[in-house]
């Protein structure tokens, strides 16, 4: 058991540690000097030098790295250009957004996914199957920002029942606000849904066909019992694995879905910041985001210790 | 004595093709998939309309029987659109699933023939790659070398190479340990050698399957890309810009939002089917499971 | 009334029959053999009485136990019977155990579910019926994990599951086959107790003749879904009335026809020479940080076979036999020790050097379905070793040497041009045997060769083995769990335990007359068809 944990924990922060060293010099070989890139033709010398100074463009390569890591350990992402505000702040001012927008996403696909998947699997060849399973074979196809338009369009232009896009923050009371992400959390959540659907069904046809199903049958489990006790259990690997896989998804997900209901979250933030050539604040983003996503399929593979307990006593 | 047995011969089993055949998912898919590259290929010969010319006058038509799907906001008609978009979609997602086999299955081989310190660093890395959001990366990458089709090529090619690699992978080790190999060594054939005549043969199946799903993703990652402006550049027509310029437009015309949407939908769907049909048709556990 | 009552059952997969009028019966404390060769309908026949058959096989007749109409029975009503007044035992213990849930949890969960006891009623209730399979408390608390079991220790959880609550049938199916003798003969000591004990009918379903003459007291023999004969074990045996019967019979007792015992009169210069060879594997890592223990498969072992010998190497599972045949093939590198094929060294040579070696070394494996690349056609497959010429063999010459290969073992020249998948098991065991003496070998190893093959086939293959060392003094180096086949086919036998060979010597002096504790383990344990009957006339009076 621990030898699974620490060998996990290794990965993931020699992972995180590879993927510092691939954003970092990914912004480095960005075509030209860093600092007129951010601030464009008409930049004066002075503002020019005066942000070398500020990002230590002048220091060797390694020196810049192993003082942007040594920040990064701290929370410290620098400075945003485009806002002369520290990278901290606005991430926390965005992350309210996105954070929320994400988990909701993430709930909504698994309670619709699962419980189909199951119910899909147990009436396997049945019409219950067929449509459900036709639905998610839809659902994986349509991409999540043309299905955000079909539902701004019915929901916010003609029904009329929840804005359009925009975001009126946390101050303007808690029902406002989720009233914002409703439409954004289930256009991000049912192309997903589909997908995990369809994995939890064939996990859970899978493992309706081991031997030791069979065996729980012959002891006399109705069937039933034998899904819910026997069976999904076993199923739950491959699914815990897709979840996992799918947050990076939704993380990525966000940066289109927010640009379509303007919401202010951190995906948008993001996407303005490439957009402007902002890249500090592209740096700490994105590392901040592959942190989270490296952080998520950690904590996935420990459950599955939880779950299946060949891990927790060999290797 | 002399022993009779009457062992049976197994019947004669169905080729690739006839089992397909009998597929709905396979039969449909194979059709939509057609349907979408005829479509694009037509677009090279003869299109409706000729969208490089801009007819103010004919702006924001709604449907009719000259403009099927309607017009946009230069009069440009959409259906010609929508069939030159699919030129787009096509080429961005089929260079980039090439780059991904081209790259990744060598590398998923290489690593399953070879085994311990090589296969740990390669699937480290690709865990690496697993770690960014493949989106958010490229529009990174679009973004820092220039909107253009080829960087959208690149950017969603080099998130297919660890796909293909875990796939060629996992497919090779599982070959590995069979007895034909076995035979092979002992014939004194090298892993080079082995992997080129045995496991790319039986591999060849999942690759196709995974190819299948990921030029379905490259054509919704193209759209997206278009839609934020990173992937292929006006005036070139593309699904996903055309969704892009109809957004502020859905009040008055929702039409124009409709039938790119579905052109993707129908792209997409017809795809995952082809690949669903083509794994039933060559994985005979699943085939028994339906 | 009997327990059992099978009367006139037939049954559909789609159009397909599966089971043609089967009768059979079986009284309360009566074992019954059912045995048969693949594809004889025996495990379906089993499955109609549990009601498990899969949602598209339809079955026909009648099938009565204790007075229940089984087919006509709800589902509700057949989870009351199933594993309460019938229990069952599968093939593979490996499989048929729930990974995730503890053995304590499994057995009484279907204490639990039928007679509504407490938790606590039904772990104790657990613990005695697991107690009494053999796995007492101090080494398998009712925490145990399947995954911490050994094949032999499962399978008795699966007993004690199927025993738990005494019923009145217990149905095994292939109880044994996936173990080794010695675990074999262990198994069905513990379920001839617990049926003595509970006076529980046994189905016993076995391809083995030599087993169930052993265990039952009545045998029904099928084939192709019917009935062939029933009787009483004893008198049915030994008078083999009916043909199949006799067939069966003959073919597990057959010993293939050998002109001369080779080896003997053989010059005395050796093939192949083992000096002190040893096989450690990495073992399992208790911690990141500590090195793990080594694992030893093979343990300082020497030997040497003369041209033309045949040679059986015999153990059980685990002993390390395959292991040793691996690095004789030059597949994996002994730890310690040396290997001289015809006088060259074959450890840590490089793979162009090894090119003649290979030429007159090859291999035969168990499995006739994993045994071809599904992909290529016959021709390429047999011609691969080919690939050890110093001169390669194309296009007409090439298909006149597979050609010649085929002839050899029995199968046509134009089968060259069909895919491995056209052909029967025992036709693949051909082709694998034209693979190998294609280049003319002077060694052929054959790691299981015949143990995946029904016994009508069985001795096809073994007859051909036989004439082929006749006719072209090939030595055999033969891998077997199966006495029996060392027997037949084989001069001299090694005896492996522990990765050690602790015997050896002429295969019929080691046989009648095992010296080492190994090797009389491994005597006693084999069923042998003719001291079965044997026994079983003698008991009878």
């Amino acid at each position: 058991m621990t030898a699974y944990i620490t060998k996990r924990l290794l990965i993931a922060l020699v992972t995180i540690l590879v993927a510092s060293v691939i954003v970092f010099s990914m912004l480095e070989i960005v075509p030209g000097d860093p600092a007129r890139v951010m601030l464009g033709m008409n930049a004066t010398p002075e503002a020019l030098q005066a942000l070398r100074d500020q990002m230590g463009l002048d220091q060797p390569l390694l020196v810049r790295y192993f003082d942007w890591i040594g920040q990064l350990l701290v929370f410290d992402f620098g400075k945003s250009y485009t806002y002369n505000i520290p990278v901290r702040d606005l991430i926390a001012e965005r992350v309210v957004v996105s954070l929320p927008l994400a988990i909701m996403a993430l709930a909504l696909s698994t309670l619709i996914a699962i419980p189909v998947g199951i119910f899909s699997a147990e009436r396997r060849g049945r019409m219950a199957d067929t449509l459900s399973m036709g639905a998610a074979q839809i659902g994986v196809a349509v991409p999540n920002f043309w299905f955000a338009l079909l539902l701004v369009y019915v929901f916010a232009v003609w029904l009329r029942l929840v804005p359009a896009g925009g975001f009126p923050g946390w101050g303007a009371g808690a029902w406002p606000a989720l009233k914002a992400l409703i439409l954004p959390a289930i256009a991000l959540a049912l192309p997903q849904a589909a997908i995990l659907s369809r994995v939890t069904r064939s996990a859970m046809l899978d493992v309706l066909g081991e031997d030791y199903i069979r065996t729980a049958r012959a002891k006399g489990m109705p069937r039933n019992v034998v899904l819910w006790h026997h069976a999904l259990r076993n199923a739950l690997i491959p699914v815990l694995t897709i979840l996992g896989l799918q947050f990076a998804f939704l993380l990525a997900g966000t940066i289109i879905i927010e640009n379509v209901f303007y919401l202010p979250g951190l995906g948008r933030l993001v996407f303005q910041a490439i957009t402007q050539r902002d890249l500090i604040v592209v740096e700490g983003v994105v590392m901040l985001l592959v942190a989270v996503v490296v952080l998520v399929n950690l904590l996935v593979d420990l459950s599955y210790a939880v779950v299946d307990p060949r891990l927790r006593t060999s290797r | 004595m002399t022993i009779i047995a009457d062992e049976p011969v197994p019947e004669p089993q169905p080729g690739f093709l006839a089992l397909a055949l009998r597929n709905r998912s396979f039969v449909v898919g194979a059709l939509l998939t057609l349907f979408i590259a005829g479509m694009a290929l037509l677009s090279f010969f003869w299109t409706p309309y000729d969208v490089t010319r801009l007819v103010v006058a004919d702006r924001m038509l709604p449907l009719s029987s000259a403009h099927w799907f309607g017009t946009d906001q230069f009069g440009r008609d959409v259906l010609s659109m929508i069939m030159i978009g699919a030129r787009a979609s096509i080429a961005v997602a089929l260079v980039a699933v090439v780059i991904g086999l081209g790259v990744g299955v060598p590398l998923g081989c290489w690593a399953a023939a070879r085994g311990g310190i090589v296969d740990e660093v390669l699937m480290r890395f690709n865990d690496v790659v697993f770690a960014f959001p493949a989106l958010l990366m490229a529009i990174l990458i679009t973004a820092i070398f220039g909107p253009s089709a080829t960087n959208a090529v690149i950017a969603i090619g080099i998130f297919n190479i660890p796909v293909f690699a875990r796939v060629a992978r996992a497919g090779a080790l599982a070959i590995w340990p069979r007895e034909f190999i076995l035979a092979a060594r002992a014939a004194g054939k090298g892993k080079a050698r082995i992997t080129a005549e045995h496991i790319l043969p039986n591999i060849a199946n999942l690759l196709l399957v995974q190819g299948t799903i990921q030029f379905a993703l490259g054509v919704l990652a193209e759209a997206g890309l278009s839609y934020v402006g990173l992937g292929v550049q006006p005036p070139m027509p593309s699904w996903g810009r055309m969704l892009f310029d109809a957004q502020p437009r859905m009040m008055v015309a929702p039409t124009l939002a409709l039938f790119p949407g579905l052109a993707i939908v129908i792209t997409v769907l017809g795809l995952n089917l082809l690949g669903d049909g083509v794994s039933d048709a060559i994985d005979p556990k699943l085939r028994r499971q339906r | 009334m009997s327990l059992l009552e099978i009367e006139k059952l037939s049954l559909n997969i789609g159009r397909i029959p599966i089971l043609k009028d089967v009768d059979l019966t079986l009284d309360a404390g009566e074992v019954m053999g059912l045995v048969g060769e693949s594809g004889s309908g025996k495990s379906m026949t089993a499955m109609a009485v549990m009601q498990l058959l899969p949602s598209v096989a339809k079955a026909m007749g009648r099938v009565r136990f204790d007075g229940i109409d089984i087919l006509a029975a709800p589902e509700a009503a057949m989870c009351k019977l199933r594993g309460n007044e019938i229990g069952m035992v599968f093939q593979e213990p490996m499989t048929a155990l729930n990974p995730v849930k503890t053995i304590g949890e499994q057995v009484a969960e279907g204490i639990r579910w039928h007679t509504g006891a407490t938790r606590t009623d039904a772990e104790d209730h657990a613990r005695k019926i697991l107690d009494r399979v053999g796995l007492p408390e101090k080494s398998f608390p009712l925490s145990r994990y399947p995954h911490e079991l050994s094949g032999g220790q499962r399978q008795r959880v699966v007993i004690a599951i199927a025993c738990a609550l005494r019923p009145k049938l217990l149905i095994a199916d292939e109880p044994t086959t996936a173990l080794d003798v010695v675990l074999q003969a262990q198994i069905l000591d513990l379920l001839r107790d617990l049926v003595d004990e509970n006076r529980m009918g046994l189905l016993l379903i076995s391809h083995d003749l030599a087993v169930v003459t052993e265990m039952s007291d009545r045998v029904t023999v099928m084939r192709h879904g019917e009935v062939m004969e029933t009787g009483e074990t004893a008198s049915t045996l030994s008078a083999q009335e009916h043909p199949y019967t006799r067939q069966l019979a003959q073919a597990s007792m057959h010993v293939p026809a050998r002109a001369r015992i080779r080896g003997a009169e053989q010059p005395a210069h050796d093939l192949l020479k083992v000096e002190a060879v040893t096989r450690d594997y990495p073992g399992r890592r208790a911690s990141l940080f500590r090195k793990p223990e080594p694992m030893r498969a093979v343990d300082d072992v020497s030997f040497s076979m003369k041209e033309g010998q045949s040679t059986a190497l015999v153990g059980r599972s685990g002993c390390g036999k395959s292991t040793l045949a691996r690095m004789i093939l030059a597949l994996d590198q002994p730890t310690g020790g040396a290997i001289h094929f015809m006088g060259e060294k074959l450890t840590s040579r490089d793979e162009a050097m090894l090119k003649p070696a290979r030429r007159n070394m090859q291999v035969v494996f168990q499995d006739p379905y994993g045994s071809f690349n599904p992909r290529h056609k016959v021709e390429r497959l047999v011609a691969e070793p080919l690939h050890t010429l110093e001169k390669q063999p194309q296009g007409a010459e090439r298909r006149e040497l597979v050609a010649r290969a085929l002839h050899e073992v029995g199968l046509k020249p134009a089968d060259m041009d069909k895919y491995p998948h056209e052909f029967s098991g025992g036709q693949r065991q051909r082709l694998s045997i034209a693979r190998a003496i294609i280049t003319r070998p002077k060694l052929v190893v054959a790691d299981e060769p015949v143990s995946a093959l029904d016994v009508s086939i069985r001795a096809q293959i073994l007859d051909l083995f036989a004439d082929l060392n006749q006719r072209l003094g090939i030595a055999y180096l033969f891998i077997t769990h199966d006495l029996s086949v060392a027997r037949a086919i084989t001069d001299d036998v090694m005896v492996m335990h522990d990765g050690r060979i602790v015997e050896r010597g002429r295969t019929s002096d080691v046989l009648d007359n095992p010296q080492s504790e190994a090797a009389r383990a491994l005597v006693s344990a084999s069923p042998d068809l003719r001291r079965a009957i044997a026994k079983k006339l003698q008991e009878q009076g």
